[in-house]
């Protein structure tokens, strides 16, 4: 559902036009526009912005961890348009797993490897799920919340 | 990983009709990596046939201590992230602050921040062009890059106090009030580096290694180089004039005038040329910013935000109390999110930062030109030398502190 003061955002109404049930909420706050996705329609979301939108490049994909939230995770993607010279960002709250966007954006690879390594959001359809930052080895996920600043693995100076 | 390591070097029996190929490990201690980047390249004779860069060696979780320090805690960390732009990074946090704060800084503080990042630009293109051409064997302009280099810290060090780690941006304006006759270093600055650039240019256009090292090496298509998420002199070398200070300007930058350099040429020359124009392009705005420098005060009169002055401190007590404030709770910045984009040497750096209304961002995330860049490297490399992917990873001009954070 649009909100009635985005009805004439030309982004967020054409969207609404195409998938009415995509969309769960809008806002547009510092002049910058969030759409909220619904996890299971982002493919089409994603698809529609690129193809018939002109938004060439995505710029980035990450998250959020809202815990202790639910759904925990936001999974944040931000898109450019470089012939319009317009930006949007699009959420899903997910709780551990949504569809990869390589599909759609051959950028969206390494980002999704990191926020798989940093969060553990699992990305069904990657085509390397593997970690990307921390060693191969690694227990956890460093960037969730419950995970302490200092690892679980802290000894310095207490070992002994 | 490690089943890379393990591989065999050769493939011993290959399938029917195929090649022998050999597994290669690039770094993470090559020097043309510039960095802890490995490269682990599959080779048919001199060809890549396959290439996968495998990033990390440098992770600091500077995103995970973001998360623990205060609003104004977090510049430090922002000056390690790409530790050749560290002005760059500050500059994009602080107008990602400013912008959930809802607070206006005063234009001399906004023309010294254009003056600091358009020198940062140069900073960081000398350093690429010093060490992209060592990597192709001219050994000696290494040597004259540094020389130039070595003014422009000292310009840094004269306004921050540091010559790498500047933190010098702060939310609110500028760390200090730039220090009595800052302008007579960088005027000699100004005066003297278009003929160094003239100097550099004499070395290499004419260099017959030079062009046959760069000329027609790492083409990649406009529409693929957008899809994998290349930006920067890289985008620009390809025709398409992605800037990021021309397309949504920040920082009073629509009050200067300049171009955006762009090529058609799309190889490792045409974004040599690209650089070298953009360091002219810079000096013109360091000299608009000079000339047309407004009076007035260098901090955002804001008492929530801004430390305040040592003199007030030691008269009022309201002052006393606000600085207690600041330092021991940190910035209250308002429930929001925001994604910041600056044009950072490199291409384009954007902030997102979360906030839940506390004193400690909720989430700051980095989208570094760097990590954008490095992901296209296989679609550069592959299919061409060995010795080409030298001058390619040159010319993609990344700090790995950049890319892992």
């Amino acid at each position: 559902m649009l909100p009635e003061q985005l009805q004439e955002n030309e982004l967020a109404a054409a969207l609404a036009a195409h998938y009415p049930a995509a969309i769960t909420g809008a806002v547009v706050a510092h002049g910058e526009l969030t759409l909220h996705i619904e996890p299971d329609d982002i493919l089409a979301v994603l698809e529609f912005f690129k193809r018939q939108q002109q938004f060439e490049r995505l710029s980035t994909v990450t998250a959020v961890d809202r815990y202790p939230l639910e759904p925990r995770f936001e999974i944040v993607y931000h898109l450019q348009s470089v012939a319009r010279n317009l930006r949007v960002r699009l959420k899903a709250s997910v709780a551990g797993e949504i569809s990869s966007a390589t599909a759609v954006y051959a950028a969206a690879n390494w980002y999704e490897r990191e926020v798989f390594d940093l969060f553990g959001v699992v990305f069904s359809g990657h085509p390397n799920p593997k970690r990307i930052m921390m060693p191969d080895d690694w227990e956890g996920h460093p960037l969730r919340r419950d995970f302490p600043t200092h690892g679980f693995k802290y000894t310095y100076g207490e070992q002994q | 990983m490690s089943e890379t390591i393990t591989e065999p070097l050769l493939h011993q029996e290959p399938e029917a009709g195929a090649t022998r190929r050999m597994t290669l490990n690039m770094g993470p201690q090559h020097p043309s990596t510039h960095g802890v980047l490995r490269v682990v390249l599959e080779l048919d004779g001199e060809f890549i046939e396959k290439a996968t860069p495998e990033i990390g060696y440098l992770h600091t979780g500077i995103e995970k201590q973001c998360e623990a320090l205060n609003w104004q805690q977090v510049i430090t960390l922002t000056d390690r992230v790409d530790y050749l732009a560290n002005l760059s990074n500050n500059l994009c946090y602080s107008l990602a602050v400013e912008k959930l704060l809802g607070l206006e800084v005063p234009p001399k503080a906004q023309f010294l921040r254009v003056l600091l990042a358009e020198l940062t630009r140069i900073n960081s293109h000398l350093v690429w062009l010093g060490t992209h051409a060592l990597d192709l064997g001219a050994m000696t302009m290494f040597f004259l890059t540094f020389r130039e280099r070595e003014d422009l810290l000292r310009i840094f060090e004269m306004f921050s106090g540091q010559r790498l780690m500047t933190s010098y941006i702060r939310p609110g304006g500028l760390a200090l009030d730039p220090p009595r006759g800052w302008e007579k270093p960088v005027r000699a600055f100004l005066a003297d580096f278009p003929s160094k650039i003239d100097e550099y240019e004499s070395l290499l256009n004419a260099n017959p290694i030079w062009l046959r090292r760069t000329q027609g090496i790492g083409i990649l298509p406009v529409d693929e180089m957008l899809e994998i998420g290349i930006t920067g002199p890289l985008i620009r070398a390809a025709g398409i004039p992605l800037d990021a200070r021309k397309m949504t300007p920040y920082s009073s930058y629509e009050k200067f005038d300049f171009n955006v350099p762009t090529e058609t040429g799309n190889d490792v020359f045409a974004r040599y040329t690209v650089r070298m124009a953009e360091m002219r392009e810079s000096l013109k705005i360091v000299k608009q910013a000079l000339e047309g420098m407004p009076e007035g005060p260098t901090r955002a009169e804001a008492h929530r935000v801004v430390l305040p002055e040592r003199e007030k401190m030691k008269t009022q007590m309201e002052a006393l109390i606000y600085h207690f404030k600041i330092v021991t709770e940190g910035i209250a910045v308002p429930e929001g999110e925001v994604f910041q984009v600056v044009e950072s040497p490199r291409g384009e750096l954007g902030y997102y930062v979360v906030s839940d209304g506390s004193g400690k961002p909720l989430r700051v995330h980095m989208r570094t030109p760097s990590f954008g860049n490095l992901q296209g490297l296989p679609n550069l490399v592959e299919k061409r030398q060995i010795s080409d992917s030298i001058a390619i990873m040159g010319s993609l001009d990344f700090v790995l502190g950049d890319c892992d954070r």
